[in-house]
């Protein structure tokens, strides 16, 4: 518990924007905040998440919590288009990041999922590449011809990013799935933060680890929302109440509805002293 | 057998023995069938070489053609290697080109049925081909694409010399060989396209990759193992193909590089199917010979095949 307190200090200590280090990123006038506004989600003829309007906070985590099946991970995967490689996926309504509709026409999917990177459930590095290649496979598709010495300095900011390069940095030319599940993790994280998103997206992505990677992740989450802004779905409210900012409920009203979206507010009070009985039953232990 | 036994304890005593037996027969069953195999195949060797030597190791004087068995097999483990090579470098990107269609671009109801027409393709007789080749297919290429090679291209050593105006040369042979081998490479590849895990997929589309992108960072590195299995099988198939390269080429004696004119190097196969119903004496034994060299060969391929799928993609855990 004391780690746990310690962990939320440190969260709050820096969600002022003035106390931020200094960013170098080159993007770093850009808002980076994403309203959903009226959001449904089909696949094919069947709605799977109805009605979901909610604004993301820059530099923040918000997470999002819910039963199996409320429609919470599909939400997210429409976040950066990810939903749509299952046939038949479509939805109505609006995502903006910075106010530019992602599902305007004429987006391409493949340049929203560059401004919105994604870390999935399992750690999933390539395993026929080296470390070193895992980190810049998302810069080799954006720009084809990059020096060794520019993605050498890429690979390094990225790990150091990860929490990743003391552990690693013998051995940047080793395959990435001989590394620990909590290292690949850590490690598909650079990858995604190596190509400078300005969201990233975190599909329960400590579902698979043990709790001492788990910690490690919930920490390097704490230090990439100076830079990022951070939605993660988990099943862990523990979790969601020690990294998050703002907490969103998801609930389904039975099997064959849609998910929809409860409430959304500062986590201290969803888990204090919610608006809706749902949300207070569920992060009470009530039932899912 | 023991492993079964206390599980078979827990029933009646009838049933275990004659579970017990049933166990027996069917373990002796496999294993007889297993011997029979290495039976078959010791017994293929055996004959080949003990037929063979005479070929090999006797008189010249006393077969049509006086030069020795090296003089005599070498144009034709050329012809053989340089047809089923051909053969090779067209169907190996067809087909891989084939199996990522059907993997990942075509609608599902397309790829099934493309699925199903491709091992169709399989199933057609190689003596079919050989007419299909040299009726249809030569007299269309030496009309059209062999001038045209033979014109822009004869720079190079290939496509220079007389082109064949029956259109019976190496690269009909080739062309038709990528045909029959383009089965096996297509549903190997397809397989192996299709196992790529949904995971790595997606962690190369989220990082932004296009479809082709993703396919090239994720499938194919992880189908790499399956597609060379795949191909080094197609060989196999290759090297081995009689009929279709018997009716189509017009054969020499010879080294040959040129793919276009009608002085072609024999296959090892197509070799024997000619020559074999009029042999005669030391004729035959150097035939047979001429064979377990092709058997070397075809077990050369296959020991490669079999290392480079064994290697697999190490460290990949899923």
């Amino acid at each position: 518990m004391m780690l746990d307190r310690e962990i939320t200090m440190r969260g709050s200590s820096v969600t002022d924007e003035s106390t931020l280090p200094g960013d170098a990123r080159p993007t770093s006038g850009a808002n980076r905040g994403i309203s959903v506004f009226d959001l449904n989600i089909y696949y094919g003829d069947f709605l799977a998440v109805a009605d979901v309007s909610m604004e993301i906070e820059a530099r923040s985590i918000t997470a999002l919590i819910g039963p199996s099946g409320c429609g919470k991970s599909t939400f997210l995967r429409s976040l950066n288009r990810m939903h749509e490689v299952i046939d038949g996926a479509r939805v109505e309504g609006s995502v903006r990041l910075d106010g530019e509709d992602l599902y305007g026409s004429g987006v391409d999917p493949v340049a929203v999922r560059r401004r919105v990177g994604m870390v999935f459930q399992r750690p999933n590095p390539f395993p026929t590449m080296s470390i070193y290649d895992n980190v810049v496979a998302g810069i080799r598709l954006n720009s084809a011809k990059l020096r060794r010495a520019e993605t050498d300095e890429i690979v390094e900011r990225s790990l150091r990013g990860a929490n990743l390069w003391e552990e690693v940095k013998d051995r940047l030319d080793q395959p990435g799935s001989g590394l620990s599940g909590g290292q690949q993790q850590r490690l598909c994280i650079a990858r995604a933060t190596a190509v400078e998103p300005d969201v990233l997206l975190m599909d329960e992505p400590c579902s698979a680890l043990d709790p001492i990677s788990t910690l490690a992740i919930e920490q390097l989450m704490l230090e990439l929302k100076e830079n990022f802004t951070i939605v993660i779905v988990t099943h862990n409210m523990q979790q969601a109440a020690r990294v998050s900012d703002r907490t969103g409920f998801f609930n389904i009203a039975g099997t064959g509805k849609p998910g929809r979206l409860i409430e959304i507010d500062d986590t201290k009070r969803m888990f204090s002293n919610p608006t809706e009985q749902a949300t207070q039953d569920y992060v009470t232990g009530r039932f899912g | 057998m023991t492993l079964l036994s206390p599980q078979s304890a827990s029933v009646t005593a009838q049933t275990a023995s004659r579970g017990r037996l049933g166990d027996r027969v069917f373990s002796g069953l496999s294993r007889a069938a297993g011997i029979n195999i290495l039976i078959i195949l010791a017994g293929v060797a055996a004959f080949l070489v003990v037929e063979g030597r005479a070929g090999i190791f006797g008189d010249t004087e006393e077969m049509s053609g006086s030069d020795n068995f090296l003089q005599y097999v070498g144009p034709l483990v050329f012809g053989t290697v340089y047809a089923s090579f051909l053969a090779l470098l067209i169907a190996a990107p067809l087909g891989v080109a084939v199996a990522l269609f059907i993997s990942h671009y075509a609608p599902k109801r397309v790829s099934q049925t493309l699925g199903y027409l491709v091992d169709l393709l399989a199933a057609i007789p190689s003596v079919v081909f050989g007419i299909w080749g040299i009726t249809v297919l030569a007299p269309i290429l030496s009309g059209n694409l062999y001038p045209w090679l033979n014109e822009n291209l004869d720079f190079l050593p290939f496509f220079s010399g007389t082109i064949s105006t029956s259109g019976r040369s190496m690269l009909t042979a080739g062309i038709v060989l990528a045909v029959m081998i383009l089965p096996v490479i297509t549903a190997i590849s397809r397989e192996v396209f299709l196992q790529t895990p949904r995971l790595h997929e997606e962690a190369s589309l989220a990082l932004g990759a296009t479809k082709w992108e993703m396919i090239r960072q994720a499938v194919l590195p992880y189908g790499r193992s399956g597609v060379i299995s795949g191909c080094m099988l197609g060989l196999g198939r290759a090297l081995g193909e009689t009929m279709a390269v018997a009716i189509i080429l017009s054969p020499s004696d010879g080294y040959f590089w040129s793919v276009l004119t009608n002085q072609n190097s024999n296959t090892i196969a197509s070799n024997v199917a000619l020559k074999f119903p009029e042999a005669y004496g030391l004729d035959v034994n150097r035939l047979i010979a001429t064979g377990l060299v092709l058997f070397g060969i075809t077990f050369l391929v296959n020991a490669l095949a079999r290392r480079v799928a064994n290697a697999g993609f190490s460290g990949a855990d899923g």
